[in-house]
């Protein structure tokens, strides 16, 4: 039992992460009817906006500290960061202790500004051409922001710790009556469960409480009788762009604790995204999520050691198989619609 | 003669041609000379040239013919060089059996592959394809490990069975040296150097043995382009529907098409295994199944000679454009003012050296942007602009199915 429970746990992280990044990519192809294969690097960009963060705030001027000698007996030198100057010591360091949440600030406006540039400057010239076309030259567009970001940051992993408040582990056998230790689960990942349930309770609400979704909900349904209402449902679709672009780049801030950030990590999760997507059904929203969890369960509960022992491999191949047989017996997928990309 | 048309019969010369002069063509600066680091006339590189147009005129058959966009071809290349391997490790040194083998067990693969993938079309065909190969080259890194060699890969040993007679290429090895690939006797490395004024030429007998196979794959694309079976394929393309609708059943025409498409990624893979005897599962990433698309794309999509030149441009650009360095390109601009070689130097570096793969992503948004038809489509419309009033159709163009 509480081996059940801990692997549904496991599964929880990792899901998040599928499910928001599948979210952004079905939100565009619900929108703009673009199958989007730059969302990975999506993810990777916001990771790296946290890692961009980090360093300017990490700035620092020299200065000599009297008191103190080095090795060779001289006066010691001290980095002291800009942020100190500003904030005082105290709040300057808890400051850059709270990098990461600090950085969704940070990454909701750069994220933005990437998706609405990325969707007017050249996704918007492949509306009329065939998805092969989309697929393949938002490919070419995710080996450049790749390749860009290793010229820049280098190829190594950078690590980002999560703030000091959260290092450590949460006994959560002991709080729900199992012995102590059983199930340990890390503050962070419980924090990044969370943060992902929130951000997708507000896309949902956001489309579904706001007149600004409705009309978008409205434009997915009927493109054309929008637009002949004299709404600007083009300008509407550019900025679900840029939200899915934001959600996924904050899906991608959060996850650097979990997994240091490094330029390919968008490709890493860009496959398993679209096996998610396909899973839950082409431009459904709330299949995309469901699947995102369902699949990242099923990933940990395949690593299960009693499972391996049983079939070798398993781990490695389980959503490729889940989403073979899903493709195969129910060909829309989870929870997906009548007419979405049957041609 | 053979079967194909005046014009076919010409590009099929021309590729000949080029593949026999290749040595020299490839080479066409003396060694002594700065820019004798951009040929490429060396055995290895081409070598890996024709393998790779090997391999994309089979994605292109699949891809340019029906339209369906597999992003898995790297798993039946990653198959056939395994397949290879075993054969070189088993039967003998020879490399005919590893040939056939992998032809082989990459077309049993794909009929497996495509028999499931093709009950879907567009982007699920795409993401069923991707599935297969990512599970294939994970299975290959972990429990496949008796098979595939795990992380290590698989090499050829010494002590390797090779249960064919010797003159078949079996046998104990000599004097203790781990045989190398051969064809009767002839080794994969021999090479013969022909040094002529300043240049030198090398000739490599592997390069002549895949060169000739490219050859005849080349032949054999031709032939299916221009044959039923192929317009059958395109009107795929076209509208699928109506073929359903017209009382056809396309699903044996495509599983055909995946099949013989597949098996040029297995021939691929059996070739690198024998000119190079060893396979890793890196061959079957997923990015190595996008590195064929980009080939066919940068060279011409639906075009008989374009996937060869977009997987020579590829492979070109990954050893020679890589090799460049910043203080080679300070040499280079030397001639300019300090400030301006700096500021010069400093633009350009990104794009070469380690960050080749940048101008290729560049190089590849711009031919999908501006080029859809790639580098043939290039030469067609330079070819137009300046001589008006021709017709060219030497590159093998077929008219793009709308």
């Amino acid at each position: 039992m509480d081996q059940i429970i801990l692997q549904i746990l496991n599964g929880l992280d990792k899901g998040s992460a599928y499910a928001l990044i599948a979210l952004g990519l079905t939100l565009i192809f619900g929108t703009l009817g673009v199958v989007n294969f730059a969302h990975g690097a999506l993810f990777m960009l916001g990771a790296f906006c946290t890692v961009t963060l980090s360093r300017i705030l990490g700035l620092s001027r020299t200065v000599i500290d009297e008191t103190r000698t080095d090795f060779l007996g001289k006066p010691l030198k001290v980095e002291v960061p800009y942020v100190y100057d500003w904030f005082g010591e105290n709040l300057g360091a808890t400051i850059i202790d709270w990098n990461v949440p600090l950085s969704i600030l940070f990454a909701i406006p750069i994220m933005i500004a990437i998706g609405v540039i990325m969707e007017r400057g050249l996704i918007k010239h492949f509306y009329n051409r065939p998805h092969a076309d989309q697929i393949l030259v938002t490919f070419g567009l995710a080996i450049v922001l790749q390749e860009v970001i290793k010229y820049y940051f280098g190829a190594n992993q950078i690590p980002a710790p999560a703030p000091e408040a959260f290092v450590g582990s949460f006994d959560f056998g002991a709080a729900v009556g199992f012995e102590a230790g059983a199930i340990i689960y890390p503050y962070w990942r419980i924090v990044y469960f969370c943060f992902a349930m929130i951000l997708i309770a507000a896309v949902f609400a956001f489309l579904q409480f706001t007149t600004f979704g409705m009309v978008v909900r409205a434009g997915m349904a009927d493109r054309e009788t929008v637009g002949l209402l004299g709404i600007n449902i083009d300008r509407r679709f550019t900025i679900m762009f840029g939200i899915a672009a934001a959600v996924a780049g904050l899906a991608g801030v959060m996850y650097t604790p979990i997994n240091s950030p490094n330029y390919h990590m968008g490709m890493d999760f860009l496959v398993i995204s679209f096996v998610v997507v396909v899973v839950g059904g082409m431009g459904s929203l709330p299949g995309a999520v469901l699947a995102g969890f369902v699949l990242g369960i099923l990933e940990s509960f395949a690593s299960m050691r009693q499972v391996i022992e049983l079939l070798p491999g398993i781990n490695q191949v389980v959503i490729y198989l889940a989403a073979i047989i899903i493709l195969l017996t129910r060909p829309r997928g989870l929870m997906g619609r009548k007419g979405v990309m049957e041609d | 003669m053979l079967g194909l048309n005046k014009n076919d019969m010409r590009l099929l010369l021309i590729v000949a041609a080029m593949v026999a002069l290749a040595p020299i063509i490839l080479n066409p600066f003396p060694e002594s000379s700065a820019m004798a680091q951009f040929n490429a006339g060396y055995p290895d590189l081409m070598q890996r040239f024709v393998i790779f147009g090997i391999f994309a005129i089979g994605f292109n058959i699949l891809f340019g013919l029906t339209g369906y966009l597999s992003f898995g071809h790297a798993a039946f290349l990653g198959a056939g060089s395994y397949a290879g391997m075993w054969m070189l490790k088993l039967l003998s040194i020879n490399v005919i059996p590893a040939i056939i083998f992998s032809t082989f067990i990459a077309g049993l693969i794909s009929l497996a592959i495509g028999w499931i993938s093709l009950r879907r079309s567009g982007i699920y065909f795409s993401i069923l394809t991707l599935a297969f190969a990512q599970m294939a080259f994970s299975l290959a890194a972990s429990v496949l490990t008796p098979i595939t060699g795990g992380e290590t890969g698989l090499q050829t040993n010494l002590n390797d069975p090779r249960v064919l007679p010797s003159f078949l290429g079996g046998g104990a090895s000599d004097g203790g040296n781990i045989p190398k690939p051969s064809l009767f006797g002839m080794e994969m490395t021999a090479s013969f150097k022909l040094p002529v004024a300043g240049w030198e030429w090398t000739f490599n007998w592997g390069y002549y043995v895949c060169g000739v196979i490219m050859l005849v794959a080349f032949y054999v694309a031709i032939r299916v382009f221009r044959s039923p079976f192929g317009l059958m394929l395109r009107a795929v393309k076209s509208n699928q529907q109506r073929m359903s609708y017209t009382g056809l059943n396309t699903r044996p025409y495509m599983l055909a098409c995946f099949v013989i498409s597949g098996m040029y990624a297995g021939l691929a893979g059996g070739l690198m295994a024998a000119m190079d005897p060893q396979v890793g599962a890196e061959r079957m990433q997923w990015t190595a199944s996008g590195e064929v698309v980009l080939m066919t794309i940068l060279g011409g999509i639906g075009t008989l000679i374009g996937p060869v030149l977009g997987a020579g441009l590829i492979k070109y650009f990954e050893n020679i454009f890589s090799k460049i360095n910043s203080s080679l390109l300070h040499e280079w601009f030397a001639f300019l003012p300090d400030g301006l070689e700096d500021f010069i130097v400093a633009i350009i570096y990104p794009f070469i050296g380690k960050g080749w793969h940048l101008t290729l992503g560049l190089m590849f948004m711009a031919v999908i942007i501006f080029l859809p038809g790639g580098l043939v489509e290039l030469g067609q419309r330079i070819a137009r602009r300046f001589g008006k009033g021709r017709t060219a159709n030497a590159t093998g163009e077929t008219k793009p199915a709308e």
